[in-house]
Protein backbone atom coordinates (compact mmCIF):
# COMPACT_ATOMS: atom_id res chain seq x y z
CA UNK A 1 0.00 0.00 0.00
CA UNK A 2 1.24 3.47 -0.80
CA UNK A 3 1.79 6.30 1.65
CA UNK A 4 -0.93 8.26 -0.06
CA UNK A 5 -3.53 5.57 0.57
CA UNK A 6 -2.70 5.69 4.29
CA UNK A 7 -2.85 9.45 4.36
CA UNK A 8 -6.16 9.38 2.50
CA UNK A 9 -7.61 7.08 5.16
CA UNK A 10 -6.27 9.32 7.92
CA UNK A 11 -7.74 12.43 6.26
CA UNK A 12 -11.09 10.72 5.74
CA UNK A 13 -11.25 9.60 9.33
CA UNK A 14 -10.24 13.03 10.72
CA UNK A 15 -12.49 14.96 8.37
CA UNK A 16 -15.82 15.07 10.27
CA UNK A 17 -14.14 16.27 13.43
CA UNK A 18 -11.77 18.70 11.73
CA UNK A 19 -14.34 20.29 9.41
CA UNK A 20 -16.79 20.35 12.32
CA UNK A 21 -14.34 22.28 14.50
CA UNK A 22 -13.37 24.62 11.67
CA UNK A 23 -17.04 25.29 11.06
CA UNK A 24 -17.39 26.27 14.69
CA UNK A 25 -14.52 28.76 14.33
CA UNK A 26 -15.49 30.26 11.03
CA UNK A 27 -19.24 29.73 11.04
CA UNK A 28 -19.14 29.39 7.32
CA UNK A 29 -19.17 26.08 5.57
CA UNK A 30 -17.14 27.16 2.55
CA UNK A 31 -14.41 28.69 4.70
CA UNK A 32 -14.29 25.59 6.87
CA UNK A 33 -14.06 23.26 3.91
CA UNK A 34 -11.42 25.36 2.25
CA UNK A 35 -9.39 25.48 5.45
CA UNK A 36 -9.58 21.70 5.72
CA UNK A 37 -8.60 21.36 2.09
CA UNK A 38 -5.53 23.55 2.61
CA UNK A 39 -4.57 21.66 5.73
CA UNK A 40 -4.92 18.37 3.83
CA UNK A 41 -2.57 19.62 1.13
CA UNK A 42 0.00 20.47 3.78
CA UNK A 43 -0.51 17.05 5.36
CA UNK A 44 0.25 15.36 2.05
CA UNK A 45 3.57 17.22 1.99
CA UNK A 46 4.47 17.00 5.63
CA UNK A 47 3.26 13.60 6.84
CA UNK A 48 5.28 11.40 4.48
CA UNK A 49 8.45 13.23 5.63
CA UNK A 50 7.76 13.72 9.31
CA UNK A 51 5.48 10.80 9.91
CA UNK A 52 1.81 11.19 10.75
CA UNK A 53 1.00 13.28 13.82
CA UNK A 54 -0.30 11.49 16.89
CA UNK A 55 -3.59 13.30 16.57
CA UNK A 56 -4.28 13.96 12.89
CA UNK A 57 -7.55 15.79 13.55
CA UNK A 58 -5.96 18.26 15.99
CA UNK A 59 -3.13 18.84 13.52
CA UNK A 60 -5.55 19.51 10.67
CA UNK A 61 -7.69 21.85 12.77
CA UNK A 62 -4.69 23.88 13.87
CA UNK A 63 -3.10 24.09 10.45
CA UNK A 64 -6.43 24.72 8.75
CA UNK A 65 -7.20 27.50 11.14
CA UNK A 66 -3.83 29.17 10.76
CA UNK A 67 -3.83 29.00 6.99
CA UNK A 68 -7.32 30.45 6.85
CA UNK A 69 -6.35 33.25 9.23
CA UNK A 70 -3.34 34.13 7.09
CA UNK A 71 -5.65 34.19 4.14
CA UNK A 72 -8.01 36.56 5.92
CA UNK A 73 -5.11 38.84 6.87
CA UNK A 74 -3.84 38.90 3.34
CA UNK A 75 -7.19 39.86 1.90
CA UNK A 76 -8.03 42.12 4.82
CA UNK A 77 -8.03 45.25 2.67
CA UNK A 78 -10.16 43.85 -0.09
CA UNK A 79 -12.93 42.14 1.81
CA UNK A 80 -15.13 42.70 4.78
CA UNK A 81 -13.75 40.83 7.75
CA UNK A 82 -15.49 38.18 9.75
CA UNK A 83 -16.31 39.41 13.20
CA UNK A 84 -13.34 39.52 15.49
CA UNK A 85 -15.01 37.25 17.95
CA UNK A 86 -15.14 34.47 15.41
CA UNK A 87 -11.38 34.53 14.92
CA UNK A 88 -10.24 35.82 18.28
CA UNK A 89 -8.70 32.60 19.53
CA UNK A 90 -6.13 32.29 16.78
CA UNK A 91 -2.62 30.95 16.83
CA UNK A 92 -3.26 29.15 20.04
CA UNK A 93 -2.00 25.67 19.50
CA UNK A 94 -2.47 24.63 23.08
CA UNK A 95 -6.06 25.69 22.97
CA UNK A 96 -6.67 23.49 19.98
CA UNK A 97 -5.11 20.52 21.67
CA UNK A 98 -6.95 21.10 24.91
CA UNK A 99 -10.19 21.30 23.01
CA UNK A 100 -9.41 18.08 21.31
CA UNK A 101 -9.73 16.42 24.66
CA UNK A 102 -13.04 18.03 25.34
CA UNK A 103 -15.37 15.30 24.21
CA UNK A 104 -18.53 17.34 24.33
CA UNK A 105 -17.22 20.00 21.93
CA UNK A 106 -16.03 17.35 19.57
CA UNK A 107 -19.38 15.60 19.72
CA UNK A 108 -21.44 18.69 19.02
CA UNK A 109 -19.08 19.78 16.23
CA UNK A 110 -19.67 16.58 14.32
CA UNK A 111 -23.37 16.55 15.06
CA UNK A 112 -23.67 20.17 13.89
CA UNK A 113 -21.81 19.38 10.69
CA UNK A 114 -24.12 16.44 9.97
CA UNK A 115 -27.15 18.41 11.03
CA UNK A 116 -26.70 21.35 8.69
CA UNK A 117 -26.72 18.84 5.84
CA UNK A 118 -30.24 17.74 6.73
CA UNK A 119 -31.79 21.18 6.64
CA UNK A 120 -35.55 20.68 6.19
CA UNK A 121 -35.57 22.97 3.11
CA UNK A 122 -33.29 20.56 1.29
CA UNK A 123 -34.85 17.70 -0.66
CA UNK A 124 -33.59 14.29 0.43
CA UNK A 125 -31.27 13.83 -2.54
CA UNK A 126 -29.57 17.17 -1.81
CA UNK A 127 -29.18 16.30 1.86
CA UNK A 128 -27.42 13.08 1.00
CA UNK A 129 -25.22 14.64 -1.65
CA UNK A 130 -24.22 17.45 0.69
CA UNK A 131 -23.41 15.08 3.56
CA UNK A 132 -21.32 12.86 1.31
CA UNK A 133 -19.41 15.87 0.05
CA UNK A 134 -18.99 17.80 3.30
CA UNK A 135 -18.86 15.13 6.00
CA UNK A 136 -17.54 12.12 4.13
CA UNK A 137 -15.32 14.11 1.80
CA UNK A 138 -16.22 12.11 -1.30
CA UNK A 139 -15.36 13.95 -4.49
CA UNK A 140 -18.15 15.34 -6.65
CA UNK A 141 -17.11 12.78 -9.23
CA UNK A 142 -17.52 9.88 -6.79
CA UNK A 143 -20.91 11.15 -5.64
CA UNK A 144 -22.10 11.71 -9.21
CA UNK A 145 -21.08 8.17 -10.04
CA UNK A 146 -22.97 6.74 -7.08
CA UNK A 147 -26.07 8.72 -8.02
CA UNK A 148 -25.68 7.82 -11.70
CA UNK A 149 -25.78 11.46 -12.80
CA UNK A 150 -23.26 13.62 -14.60
CA UNK A 151 -20.56 15.38 -12.65
CA UNK A 152 -21.88 18.76 -13.76
CA UNK A 153 -25.38 17.95 -12.54
CA UNK A 154 -24.06 16.81 -9.18
CA UNK A 155 -21.82 19.87 -8.88
CA UNK A 156 -24.86 22.02 -9.41
CA UNK A 157 -26.93 20.05 -6.91
CA UNK A 158 -24.29 20.44 -4.22
CA UNK A 159 -23.75 24.13 -4.97
CA UNK A 160 -27.47 24.74 -4.62
CA UNK A 161 -27.63 22.80 -1.40
CA UNK A 162 -24.72 24.79 0.01
CA UNK A 163 -26.33 28.08 -0.95
CA UNK A 164 -29.48 27.10 0.94
CA UNK A 165 -27.52 26.02 3.97
CA UNK A 166 -25.54 29.27 3.93
CA UNK A 167 -28.75 31.29 3.69
CA UNK A 168 -30.14 29.40 6.67
CA UNK A 169 -27.08 30.16 8.79
CA UNK A 170 -25.03 27.79 10.93
CA UNK A 171 -26.63 26.92 14.27
CA UNK A 172 -23.39 27.42 16.19
CA UNK A 173 -24.69 27.62 19.74
CA UNK A 174 -24.15 24.51 21.78
CA UNK A 175 -27.47 22.68 21.54
CA UNK A 176 -29.62 21.97 24.56
CA UNK A 177 -30.76 18.44 25.38
CA UNK A 178 -34.00 18.65 23.41
CA UNK A 179 -32.32 20.24 20.41
CA UNK A 180 -29.56 17.70 20.53
CA UNK A 181 -31.99 14.82 20.40
CA UNK A 182 -33.89 16.46 17.52
CA UNK A 183 -30.65 16.89 15.62
CA UNK A 184 -29.75 13.31 16.33
CA UNK A 185 -33.06 12.07 14.91
CA UNK A 186 -32.68 14.18 11.76
CA UNK A 187 -29.12 12.99 11.25
CA UNK A 188 -30.09 9.36 11.81
CA UNK A 189 -32.80 9.69 9.16
CA UNK A 190 -30.28 11.15 6.73
CA UNK A 191 -27.80 8.33 7.34
CA UNK A 192 -30.60 5.88 6.65
CA UNK A 193 -31.32 7.70 3.38
CA UNK A 194 -27.69 7.42 2.34
CA UNK A 195 -27.82 3.71 3.04
CA UNK A 196 -31.04 3.23 1.11
CA UNK A 197 -29.64 5.11 -1.84
CA UNK A 198 -27.00 2.40 -2.08
CA UNK A 199 -29.20 -0.48 -0.98
CA UNK A 200 -32.04 0.11 -3.42
CA UNK A 201 -29.65 -0.03 -6.35
CA UNK A 202 -30.39 -2.56 -9.04
CA UNK A 203 -28.04 -5.42 -9.87
CA UNK A 204 -26.08 -3.69 -12.58
CA UNK A 205 -25.42 -0.66 -10.38
CA UNK A 206 -25.20 -2.29 -6.96
CA UNK A 207 -21.43 -2.59 -7.10
CA UNK A 208 -21.03 1.09 -7.99
CA UNK A 209 -23.40 2.13 -5.22
CA UNK A 210 -22.11 -0.18 -2.52
CA UNK A 211 -19.79 2.54 -1.18
CA UNK A 212 -22.91 4.48 -0.19
CA UNK A 213 -23.94 1.63 2.11
CA UNK A 214 -20.45 1.38 3.54
CA UNK A 215 -20.25 5.11 4.10
CA UNK A 216 -23.63 5.11 5.84
CA UNK A 217 -22.40 2.37 8.18
CA UNK A 218 -19.23 4.34 8.89
CA UNK A 219 -21.28 7.44 9.73
CA UNK A 220 -23.68 5.42 11.89
CA UNK A 221 -20.76 3.96 13.86
CA UNK A 222 -19.32 7.45 14.21
CA UNK A 223 -22.61 8.75 15.56
CA UNK A 224 -22.91 5.83 17.94
CA UNK A 225 -19.42 6.45 19.26
CA UNK A 226 -20.49 10.01 20.04
CA UNK A 227 -23.80 8.96 21.58
CA UNK A 228 -22.99 5.61 23.09
CA UNK A 229 -26.17 5.13 25.07
CA UNK A 230 -28.76 5.99 22.44
CA UNK A 231 -30.73 2.81 21.73
CA UNK A 232 -32.14 4.14 18.47
CA UNK A 233 -28.65 4.85 17.14
CA UNK A 234 -27.68 1.31 18.14
CA UNK A 235 -30.80 0.15 16.30
CA UNK A 236 -29.95 2.18 13.21
CA UNK A 237 -26.38 0.89 13.11
CA UNK A 238 -27.57 -2.68 13.65
CA UNK A 239 -30.19 -2.32 10.92
CA UNK A 240 -27.65 -1.10 8.37
CA UNK A 241 -25.15 -3.82 9.28
CA UNK A 242 -27.71 -6.62 9.15
CA UNK A 243 -29.06 -5.50 5.80
CA UNK A 244 -25.66 -4.89 4.27
CA UNK A 245 -24.47 -8.28 5.53
CA UNK A 246 -26.64 -9.80 2.81
CA UNK A 247 -25.13 -7.69 0.01
CA UNK A 248 -23.13 -10.48 -1.62
CA UNK A 249 -26.21 -12.73 -1.85
CA UNK A 250 -28.74 -10.18 -3.08
CA UNK A 251 -27.88 -10.36 -6.77
CA UNK A 252 -27.02 -13.31 -8.95
CA UNK A 253 -24.28 -13.42 -11.57
CA UNK A 254 -26.63 -11.94 -14.16
CA UNK A 255 -27.44 -9.01 -11.86
CA UNK A 256 -30.93 -10.31 -11.09
CA UNK A 257 -32.36 -9.63 -7.69
CA UNK A 258 -32.37 -12.71 -5.44
CA UNK A 259 -35.10 -12.58 -2.82
CA UNK A 260 -34.44 -13.45 0.79
CA UNK A 261 -35.85 -16.98 0.60
CA UNK A 262 -33.65 -17.85 -2.36
CA UNK A 263 -30.40 -16.28 -1.16
CA UNK A 264 -27.30 -18.37 -0.56
CA UNK A 265 -27.01 -17.69 3.14
CA UNK A 266 -23.39 -18.83 3.25
CA UNK A 267 -22.61 -15.60 1.38
CA UNK A 268 -23.94 -13.48 4.23
CA UNK A 269 -21.22 -11.57 6.07
CA UNK A 270 -21.10 -13.16 9.51
CA UNK A 271 -18.90 -10.47 11.01
CA UNK A 272 -21.44 -7.77 10.18
CA UNK A 273 -24.24 -9.98 11.47
CA UNK A 274 -22.36 -10.53 14.74
CA UNK A 275 -21.88 -6.79 15.17
CA UNK A 276 -25.53 -6.10 14.33
CA UNK A 277 -26.80 -8.70 16.78
CA UNK A 278 -24.48 -7.38 19.50
CA UNK A 279 -25.89 -3.89 19.01
CA UNK A 280 -29.49 -5.10 19.24
CA UNK A 281 -28.67 -6.92 22.47
CA UNK A 282 -27.28 -3.67 23.82
CA UNK A 283 -30.24 -1.61 22.64
CA UNK A 284 -32.83 -3.95 24.16
CA UNK A 285 -31.34 -3.43 27.60
CA UNK A 286 -32.56 0.18 27.50
CA UNK A 287 -36.23 -0.84 27.24
CA UNK A 288 -36.85 2.18 25.07
CA UNK A 289 -38.03 0.85 21.76
CA UNK A 290 -38.12 2.78 18.49
CA UNK A 291 -38.59 2.19 14.78
CA UNK A 292 -34.92 1.53 14.01
CA UNK A 293 -34.67 -1.02 16.79
CA UNK A 294 -37.81 -2.80 15.64
CA UNK A 295 -36.64 -2.91 12.04
CA UNK A 296 -33.24 -4.14 13.19
CA UNK A 297 -34.93 -6.83 15.28
CA UNK A 298 -36.80 -7.99 12.18
CA UNK A 299 -33.58 -8.06 10.17
CA UNK A 300 -31.97 -9.98 13.06
CA UNK A 301 -34.62 -12.70 12.90
CA UNK A 302 -33.78 -13.20 9.24
CA UNK A 303 -30.06 -13.15 10.01
CA UNK A 304 -30.44 -15.77 12.74
CA UNK A 305 -32.26 -18.21 10.44
CA UNK A 306 -29.75 -20.60 8.91
CA UNK A 307 -32.36 -21.62 6.32
CA UNK A 308 -35.53 -19.79 5.18
CA UNK A 309 -37.76 -22.37 6.89
CA UNK A 310 -36.07 -21.60 10.22
CA UNK A 311 -37.36 -18.01 10.10
CA UNK A 312 -39.46 -17.03 13.09
CA UNK A 313 -42.29 -15.50 11.05
CA UNK A 314 -44.64 -15.29 14.03
CA UNK A 315 -42.18 -13.02 15.81
CA UNK A 316 -41.67 -10.98 12.64
CA UNK A 317 -45.45 -10.58 12.38
CA UNK A 318 -45.50 -9.25 15.97
CA UNK A 319 -42.62 -6.86 15.32
CA UNK A 320 -44.27 -5.45 12.19
CA UNK A 321 -47.38 -5.03 14.32
CA UNK A 322 -45.31 -2.90 16.73
CA UNK A 323 -43.86 -0.95 13.83
CA UNK A 324 -47.36 -0.32 12.47
CA UNK A 325 -48.23 1.39 15.75
CA UNK A 326 -45.01 3.43 15.84
CA UNK A 327 -44.95 4.38 12.19
CA UNK A 328 -48.31 3.63 10.57
CA UNK A 329 -47.76 3.20 6.84
CA UNK A 330 -49.30 1.01 4.16
CA UNK A 331 -45.83 -0.23 3.24
CA UNK A 332 -45.29 -1.53 6.78
CA UNK A 333 -48.65 -3.29 6.64
CA UNK A 334 -47.69 -4.79 3.28
CA UNK A 335 -44.49 -6.16 4.80
CA UNK A 336 -46.43 -7.49 7.75
CA UNK A 337 -48.78 -9.27 5.38
CA UNK A 338 -45.85 -11.27 4.01
CA UNK A 339 -45.15 -12.52 7.53
CA UNK A 340 -48.86 -13.18 8.04
CA UNK A 341 -48.96 -15.27 4.87
CA UNK A 342 -46.25 -17.50 6.34
CA UNK A 343 -47.96 -17.81 9.71
CA UNK A 344 -51.66 -17.84 8.90
CA UNK A 345 -51.73 -18.39 5.16
CA UNK A 346 -52.25 -16.37 2.01
CA UNK A 347 -55.97 -15.90 2.55
CA UNK A 348 -55.46 -13.92 5.77
CA UNK A 349 -52.61 -11.99 4.20
CA UNK A 350 -54.65 -11.07 1.16
CA UNK A 351 -57.45 -9.84 3.36
CA UNK A 352 -54.96 -7.70 5.23
CA UNK A 353 -53.63 -5.90 2.16
CA UNK A 354 -56.98 -5.44 0.41
CA UNK A 355 -57.63 -2.05 2.11
CA UNK A 356 -54.19 -0.80 0.97
CA UNK A 357 -55.02 -1.04 -2.72
CA UNK A 358 -56.02 2.57 -3.08
CA UNK A 359 -53.01 4.10 -1.35
CA UNK A 360 -50.53 1.73 -2.97
CA UNK A 361 -52.09 1.81 -6.42
CA UNK A 362 -48.76 2.88 -7.92
CA UNK A 363 -46.50 0.77 -5.76
CA UNK A 364 -44.61 -1.99 -7.48
CA UNK A 365 -44.22 -4.20 -4.41
CA UNK A 366 -47.93 -4.09 -3.62
CA UNK A 367 -48.80 -5.82 -6.88
CA UNK A 368 -45.87 -8.21 -6.68
CA UNK A 369 -46.92 -9.32 -3.20
CA UNK A 370 -50.61 -9.42 -4.07
CA UNK A 371 -49.88 -11.50 -7.14
CA UNK A 372 -47.85 -13.94 -5.07
CA UNK A 373 -50.65 -14.35 -2.51
CA UNK A 374 -53.21 -14.94 -5.28
CA UNK A 375 -50.92 -17.43 -6.91
CA UNK A 376 -50.61 -19.33 -3.63
CA UNK A 377 -54.38 -19.49 -3.46
CA UNK A 378 -54.52 -20.87 -6.99
CA UNK A 379 -56.29 -17.75 -8.29
CA UNK A 380 -53.92 -17.66 -11.24
CA UNK A 381 -55.90 -15.39 -13.48
CA UNK A 382 -56.08 -12.62 -10.88
CA UNK A 383 -52.44 -13.24 -10.03
CA UNK A 384 -51.55 -12.69 -13.67
CA UNK A 385 -53.34 -9.33 -13.65
CA UNK A 386 -51.48 -8.25 -10.51
CA UNK A 387 -48.11 -9.29 -11.96
CA UNK A 388 -48.80 -7.41 -15.19
CA UNK A 389 -49.48 -4.31 -13.16
CA UNK A 390 -46.30 -4.87 -11.13
CA UNK A 391 -44.20 -5.09 -14.28
CA UNK A 392 -45.71 -1.85 -15.52
CA UNK A 393 -44.69 -0.19 -12.23
CA UNK A 394 -41.24 -1.77 -11.89
CA UNK A 395 -38.50 0.72 -11.04
CA UNK A 396 -35.64 -1.34 -12.36
CA UNK A 397 -35.21 -3.98 -15.00
CA UNK A 398 -34.25 -6.44 -12.24
CA UNK A 399 -37.61 -5.92 -10.56
CA UNK A 400 -39.47 -6.43 -13.81
CA UNK A 401 -37.45 -9.53 -14.64
CA UNK A 402 -38.25 -11.01 -11.27
CA UNK A 403 -42.00 -10.62 -11.72
CA UNK A 404 -41.75 -11.99 -15.25
CA UNK A 405 -40.24 -15.11 -13.69
CA UNK A 406 -43.38 -15.45 -11.57
CA UNK A 407 -45.55 -15.01 -14.64
CA UNK A 408 -43.59 -17.67 -16.50
CA UNK A 409 -44.14 -20.01 -13.59
CA UNK A 410 -47.85 -19.29 -13.66
CA UNK A 411 -48.01 -20.24 -17.27
CA UNK A 412 -45.73 -23.24 -16.85
CA UNK A 413 -47.54 -24.96 -14.04
CA UNK A 414 -51.07 -24.42 -12.89
CA UNK A 415 -50.26 -25.84 -9.46
CA UNK A 416 -50.19 -23.27 -6.67
CA UNK A 417 -46.81 -23.00 -5.06
CA UNK A 418 -45.05 -21.31 -2.12
CA UNK A 419 -44.68 -17.57 -2.36
CA UNK A 420 -41.36 -15.99 -2.98
CA UNK A 421 -42.52 -12.51 -2.43
CA UNK A 422 -40.92 -11.43 0.78
CA UNK A 423 -39.41 -8.00 1.07
CA UNK A 424 -36.08 -7.89 -0.69
CA UNK B 1 7.18 -17.32 28.48
CA UNK B 2 3.89 -16.19 27.08
CA UNK B 3 3.40 -12.57 26.12
CA UNK B 4 0.17 -10.87 25.27
CA UNK B 5 0.52 -8.30 22.52
CA UNK B 6 -2.38 -5.89 22.87
CA UNK B 7 -3.18 -3.89 19.75
CA UNK B 8 -4.15 -0.26 20.12
CA UNK B 9 -5.10 1.95 17.22
CA UNK B 10 -7.51 4.74 16.33
CA UNK B 11 -10.59 2.80 15.34
CA UNK B 12 -12.02 5.73 13.36
CA UNK B 13 -8.91 5.51 11.24
CA UNK B 14 -9.00 1.74 10.90
CA UNK B 15 -12.70 2.02 10.05
CA UNK B 16 -11.81 4.44 7.25
CA UNK B 17 -9.58 1.95 5.49
CA UNK B 18 -11.01 0.77 2.20
CA UNK B 19 -11.88 -2.90 1.88
CA UNK B 20 -8.68 -3.32 -0.12
CA UNK B 21 -6.56 -1.64 2.53
CA UNK B 22 -8.07 -3.79 5.25
CA UNK B 23 -7.58 -6.97 3.25
CA UNK B 24 -4.00 -5.93 2.49
CA UNK B 25 -3.21 -5.50 6.19
CA UNK B 26 -4.81 -8.84 7.08
CA UNK B 27 -2.80 -10.62 4.39
CA UNK B 28 0.46 -9.13 5.62
CA UNK B 29 -0.37 -9.99 9.22
CA UNK B 30 -1.17 -13.57 8.20
CA UNK B 31 2.39 -13.93 6.91
CA UNK B 32 3.83 -12.95 10.29
CA UNK B 33 1.38 -15.22 12.09
CA UNK B 34 2.13 -18.18 9.82
CA UNK B 35 5.81 -17.89 10.63
CA UNK B 36 5.06 -17.97 14.36
CA UNK B 37 2.61 -20.82 13.91
CA UNK B 38 5.21 -22.94 12.12
CA UNK B 39 7.54 -22.36 15.07
CA UNK B 40 4.74 -23.44 17.42
CA UNK B 41 4.79 -20.06 19.15
CA UNK B 42 1.39 -18.62 18.24
CA UNK B 43 -1.40 -18.73 20.83
CA UNK B 44 -4.89 -17.28 20.48
CA UNK B 45 -5.38 -14.29 18.19
CA UNK B 46 -8.43 -12.02 18.30
CA UNK B 47 -9.66 -9.03 16.35
CA UNK B 48 -12.38 -7.29 18.31
CA UNK B 49 -15.51 -5.72 16.88
CA UNK B 50 -15.74 -1.90 17.14
CA UNK B 51 -15.98 -0.38 20.62
CA UNK B 52 -19.53 0.68 19.73
CA UNK B 53 -20.40 -2.99 20.20
CA UNK B 54 -18.80 -2.98 23.67
CA UNK B 55 -20.57 -2.99 27.01
CA UNK B 56 -18.86 -2.35 30.33
CA UNK B 57 -19.83 -3.81 33.68
CA UNK B 58 -18.55 -1.73 36.57
CA UNK B 59 -18.19 -3.98 39.57
CA UNK B 60 -19.88 -1.63 41.97
CA UNK B 61 -22.40 -2.97 44.43
CA UNK B 62 -24.70 -3.59 42.70
CA UNK B 63 -22.78 -3.81 39.40
CA UNK B 64 -23.53 -1.08 36.86
CA UNK B 65 -23.77 -1.81 33.15
CA UNK B 66 -22.55 0.94 30.83
CA UNK B 67 -22.61 1.25 27.06
CA UNK B 68 -19.28 1.45 25.33
CA UNK B 69 -15.70 0.50 26.15
CA UNK B 70 -14.16 0.74 29.60
CA UNK B 71 -11.89 3.65 28.76
CA UNK B 72 -12.43 6.62 26.47
CA UNK B 73 -9.07 6.82 24.80
CA UNK B 74 -7.66 8.28 21.63
CA UNK B 75 -6.56 4.80 20.59
CA UNK B 76 -8.70 1.80 21.36
CA UNK B 77 -7.99 -1.83 22.18
CA UNK B 78 -8.79 -3.51 18.86
CA UNK B 79 -7.37 -6.99 19.33
CA UNK B 80 -4.61 -9.11 20.80
CA UNK B 81 -2.14 -11.92 20.22
CA UNK B 82 -0.67 -14.41 22.64
CA UNK B 83 2.84 -15.41 21.61
CA UNK B 84 5.45 -17.68 23.16
CA UNK B 85 8.76 -15.81 23.46
CA UNK B 86 11.97 -16.45 25.40
CA UNK B 87 12.25 -12.91 26.64
CA UNK B 88 11.13 -9.34 26.10
CA UNK B 89 13.53 -8.82 23.21
CA UNK B 90 11.96 -11.67 21.32
CA UNK B 91 8.47 -10.38 22.08
CA UNK B 92 9.49 -6.93 20.85
CA UNK B 93 10.80 -8.52 17.65
CA UNK B 94 7.41 -10.13 17.07
CA UNK B 95 5.70 -6.82 17.77
CA UNK B 96 8.04 -5.09 15.31
CA UNK B 97 7.19 -7.66 12.62
CA UNK B 98 3.49 -7.20 13.27
CA UNK B 99 3.96 -3.44 13.27
CA UNK B 100 5.72 -3.51 9.91
CA UNK B 101 2.71 -5.38 8.51
CA UNK B 102 0.23 -3.04 10.17
CA UNK B 103 1.71 0.40 10.82
CA UNK B 104 0.13 3.01 13.06
CA UNK B 105 -1.08 2.85 16.63
CA UNK B 106 0.78 0.92 19.31
CA UNK B 107 1.32 -2.52 20.80
CA UNK B 108 1.34 -3.06 24.52
CA UNK B 109 3.46 -6.08 25.41
CA UNK B 110 2.45 -7.74 28.64
CA UNK B 111 3.82 -10.99 30.06
CA UNK B 112 1.03 -13.46 30.76
CA UNK B 113 0.67 -14.61 34.37
CA UNK B 114 -1.97 -17.28 34.02
CA UNK B 115 -2.96 -18.85 30.75
CA UNK B 116 -5.96 -21.06 30.14
CA UNK B 117 -6.28 -21.80 26.43
CA UNK B 118 -9.96 -22.77 26.88
CA UNK B 119 -11.79 -25.25 24.71
CA UNK B 120 -14.40 -23.20 22.86
CA UNK B 121 -15.12 -24.53 19.41
CA UNK B 122 -16.47 -21.38 17.77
Amino acid sequence: MTDTAWIDAALTSARPQAVGALLRYFRNLDTAEEAFQNASLRALKSWPQNGPPRDPAAWLIMVGRNVAIDEVRRTRRQEALPEDEAISDLDDAEDALAERLDGSHYRDDILRLLFICCHPDLPATQQIALALRVVSGLTVKQIARAFLVSEAAMEQRITRAKARVAAAGVPFETPGAVERSERLAAVAAMIYLIFNEGYSASGETSEIRKPLCEEAIRLARLLLRLFQSEPEIMGLTALLLLQHARAAARFDAAGELVLLDDQDRTLWNQKMIAEGLALIDKALRHHSSGPYQVQAAIAALHARAAAPEDTDWAQIDLLYGTLEIMQPSPVVTLNRAVAVSKVRGAEAALEMIEPLGERLSNYFHFFGVRGAFLMQLGRNEEAGVAFDRAIALANTSAEAAHIRMHLDRLIRDSQPRGTKASKK
Amino acid sequence: MLYAILCYHDEDLVGSWTREQDADVMTKLAVVQDKLKKQGRLGPVARLLPTTAATTLRKDDPPVVLDGPYAETKEQLLGFYVVDCKNLDEALDVARDLGAANPGGAYEIRPVGLFNPGDTQT
